[in-house]
Parts: C-alpha cells; sequence; structure tokens
C-alpha cells in the first residue's frame, strides 16, 4: 500500500471515528465559545477596542482549543491497543502521523468556520471583504498549530497527567506562531485591512520547518 | 579535586576582578558589574544547551546511554544558567530601565526556552518506561531547539524592544582594556564552572542508570532462584532423574 493512500485510509478512519459521535467538534467549539464570552465579561471592550483585541481573543481560544482538540489523537489509540497495530502495519509511520494532522486540520478548521463568524456578529466586527485574506492566515495559522500539535500528542500520549503535559510542551513551543498569527489578522482587522507580507512568510516558514521535522522524525515518534 | 581547586580559586580572582578591579563604569556605575556574570551565564547557557540538543540527536542516531544521559544533564544546567540569566538581568533592570520586565525581544525568547526546557525536564518526569523517556524527550528537545531561533525571530519583528545594540562585537569600540580583560576572566570562569557542574552531574545520572540497571538484574536473579527451588523440589521427589 502506498505512502499516499494509506494516508487516505487512515485519515478516512480517524473522520468516520469523529463523525460518529461529533464529542471532540462539540466540545472544542463549546470551549471556544465560552472563552470568548469571558473575554466580554472581563474586558468588555468597546468596538474599536475589539477590532483591536479580537484577534488575540479569536487565536488565544484557537490556541487553547487545539491543544485541548489534539490531546485524544493518540490517547485514544491506546484504549484498545490500537497504536500496535498501526505500528505493525506495512506502511510508513509519517502516514499514521499525517492522517492525523490532517483529521486534526479538518475537526479545527470547522470549528473555526463555526467561531469566526458568531465571533463576528457578537463584536460587531465586519468581516465583508477580509473574509478570502482572513482565511488564508486561518489556514496558515492553523496548520503550524495541528502539526507540531499532534507530534506533541505522540509524545505527551505515553505520559502520566497526559491531558495537562500536552498544552504545557504545545503552547510556550507555539508562541512564535501566536505572535505572527495575531499580528497578520490585527493588520488585516485595522483601517488599511492588508496582509502583512513578513508575517505571512513567518507563518509558511514555520509551517515548512515543522512539517519537514516531524517527517524526519516520524520514525522515533512511532516506537511510542 | 585539583580541577575543582583550580576552578575555585579562578572563580574567586574574577570575582574579586569584577567587585573592585574592574573600574566604575560611567553611566551605570555599581549595578554595571552585574554584567561580568550576567553575561557570561548566557553564554554557558548557550553551549550547554547546544551540548543537549547534539546528546538528542546523538541518542537517536546511536541508542548508547550515555547520550541520554547527558542530554538530562546538560538540559538541568542550562536551565540553571538560564534562571540566572534572567535573574541578574533582573536586578540590573530595575535601577537602569526603571522597570523589573519588558517584553522585548531577547527577554521575551529567553523566558520562553526557559519554559521550553522546564517542559521538557517535566516530560522526562512523567514518562516510565527509561526507553521511551530517552526517545521522545529527544524528539522533544530537538523540536524546542529549533523553536529557538524562530521565537527571536519572532520577538524581533514584532515592534518592541528595549535591549541595547552588541557592546562587544558590531557596536562601538570603546570598551576599556581593563573591563574587558575582567570581562573575559568572568567568561572563562563561569563557563569553567557550569562545565565542571554538568560533568557532575552527568556522573550522578550515570550512577542512577547504573544503579537502575542492577536493580533489574537483582529483581531478574530473584525471580530465577523462586523457579530453582521447585524444580530441586521435583528431584527430590524422584520424579526427575538426576
Amino acid at each position: 500500500m502506498n505512502a499516499l493512500r494509506a494516508t487516505f485510509t487512515l485519515f478516512a478512519k480517524e473522520c468516520r471515528l469523529e463523525f460518529r459521535t461529533r464529542e471532540l467538534l462539540t466540545a472544542t467549539v463549546v470551549f471556544s465559545l465560552i472563552i470568548i464570552v469571558f473575554f466580554n465579561f472581563a474586558f468588555d471592550p468597546t468596538p474599536a477596542e475589539a477590532r483591536r483585541f479580537g484577534p488575540g481573543l479569536l487565536w488565544i481560544a484557537f490556541f487553547f482549543a487545539g491543544s485541548l482538540m489534539v490531546n485524544p489523537s493518540f490517547a485514544r489509540e491506546q484504549t484498545n491497543d490500537t497504536l500496535d497495530a498501526l505500528r505493525m502495519a506495512p506502511i510508513p509511520s509519517f502516514a499514521v502521523l499525517s492522517a492525523k494532522m490532517l483529521a486534526n486540520l479538518l475537526f479545527l478548521s470547522i470549528a473555526e468556520a463555526i467561531l469566526v463568524p458568531v465571533f463576528s456578529v457578537f463584536y460587531n466586527v465586519s468581516l465583508v471583504g477580509i473574509l478570502g485574506r482572513l482565511i488564508v492566515v486561518l489556514v496558515l495559522g492553523t496548520v503550524g498549530l495541528v502539526t507540531t500539535g499532534t507530534v506533541f500528542s505522540a509524545i505527551s500520549a505515553h505520559a502520566r497527567m497526559r491531558e495537562l503535559l500536552l498544552p504545557v510542551l504545545l503552547l510556550p513551543f507555539l508562541t512564535p506562531l501566536l505572535i505572527a498569527a495575531v499580528s497578520t489578522t490585527i493588520s488585516l482587522f485595522g483601517d488599511a485591512q492588508e496582509l502583512d507580507r513578513t508575517w505571512i512568510v513567518f507563518l509558511i516558514g514555520f509551517d515548512v520547518v515543522f512539517l519537514t521535522t516531524s517527517w524526519l522524525l516520524s520514525d522515533f515518534l512511532a516506537e511510542g | 579535586m585539583p580541577i575543582t581547586l583550580a576552578l575555585a580559586l579562578l572563580v574567586f580572582c574574577a570575582g574579586y576582578a569584577a567587585l573592585f578591579v574592574a573600574p566604575d563604569e560611567a553611566t551605570m556605575h555599581e549595578i554595571q558589574r552585574i554584567f561580568y556574570f550576567h553575561v557570561p551565564l548566557w553564554t554557558a547557557m548557550t553551549v550547554v544547551l547546544s551540548i543537549a540538543c547534539f546528546s538528542n540527536i546523538a541518542w537517536l542516531v546511536s541508542r548508547r546511554p550515555m547520550w541520554d544521559l547527558l542530554g538530562v544533564a546538560s538540559a538541568e544546567v542550562g536551565v540553571l544558567c538560564c534562571t540566572g540569566g534572567l535573574i541578574t538581568g533582573m536586578l540590573w533592570g530595575k535601577p537602569v530601565w526603571g522597570i523589573w520586565w519588558t517584553w522585548d525581544p531577547r527577554l521575551t525568547s529567553t523566558f520562553i526556552l526557559w519554559l521550553l526546557y522546564i517542559s521538557y525536564l517535566l516530560l522526562r518526569e512523567l514518562i516510565e518506561d527509561p526507553h521511551l523517556r530517552a526517545t521522545l524527550s529527544a524528539v522533544f528537545g530537538i523540536f524546542a531547539y529549533l523553536d529557538l531561533p524562530i521565537v527571536l525571530l519572532a520577538t524581533t519583528l514584532w515592534p518592541r524592544g528595549q535591549h541595547p545594540q552588541p557592546v562587544l562585537f558590531g557596536g562601538p569600540k570603546s570598551i576599556n582594556h581593563t573591563m574587558l580583560t575582567v570581562f573575559f576572566l568572568c567568561m572563562i570562569s563561569i563557563v569553567s564552572v557550569m562545565i565542571l557542574i554538568l560533568a557532575d552531574r552527568y556522573r550522578l545520572e550515570k550512577l542512577r542508570f547504573e544503579a537502575d540497571e542492577l536493580r533489574v538484574e537483582i529483581e531478574s536473579r530473584e525471580m530465577d532462584s523462586q523457579s530453582a527451588p521447585s524444580v530441586q523440589g521435583i528431584v527430590g521427589k524422584g520424579l526427575v532423574h538426576e
């Protein structure tokens, strides 16, 4: 079985597993909504402040929710020792990792597709005219988040207190991604509505560097 | 032992020189003397964490236990240097900048570095199986080390900044000769102390590793000896001919 087909098969398996119950998606969306609601009571922002601080709020909600969402990727394979079966299968170990990355990317993108319009309505931030560019930023940020998140979930799956450990490992690591994603979104929500080229290149660079590193180290991750 | 004594003498000389021999700095006065400890701590941290990253790669390639032991020892010493550097930096920042902390690129990135290596050590604590612990923490260590230049780049591109431009290399060449000599003396002594601590920490980790190996061997021998009498019992009852 070639790597691409294996990835697709495993990706379909992940989707089937999730869409049977939709528990991960529901929990992620509700968790992010709670953060968005709490922001209102913690800061009581005016419309202008919402435009200024909104991008930070959105990304913090995505990062926190994402760091919880990627947790079961590998942890749920341990219940019935299905990870051993995956390891024994005659497929490259990166196929397993990339299938899980793709599935997480899909799930988090769906959550974002629900949350961004909700944010726009709650805080009176118009997305007209910037939606296309916002999607570019969201995709680049989310790819970086799920790539490293999935790798770290493979690491933390073997540890005690893994639910707490994963955000502790992942969030400091993602600081540069947060800075880049928030800065780009701020410039997009600003009066000029521009996409900052430097930060876009930075986001692409981050994604490429860590996707390549994950590919190089995937054999070692599969040992777990 | 002679090395430790020689190093203790060197540290004493360096400390004395930094506090009493080096001339007073024109604008910052006494508080500037903290630089003789602050900057060498960063240098030591860079050296030690580079050793940690090298050890992580070496473990994944060779699977020799020494690399895993060196990896954890150097990460711990790296965290020690980083903590020292952050504290001395804050002590200097309050009188000179008027604030303990600012979100400037270098401060932010070193703080994130500190967090990353603390989580590395935490990860090691939380994985039971020694082989798995070594491999997974090595992968995390490599990711963390790769993240550092990216963190520095991100915080530099982020439009805030308080740190001065380079003073020793690439800055204006107007440093007092005695100051420079004392500075390099401190640099050598602090880096050497950290390497000595690293060597000791490595030795301790090696002893722990050996003790664990022995414990496993004793347990397996005990299991063997528990099964052995039953065979003798069978022989004694005449069920097995000798």
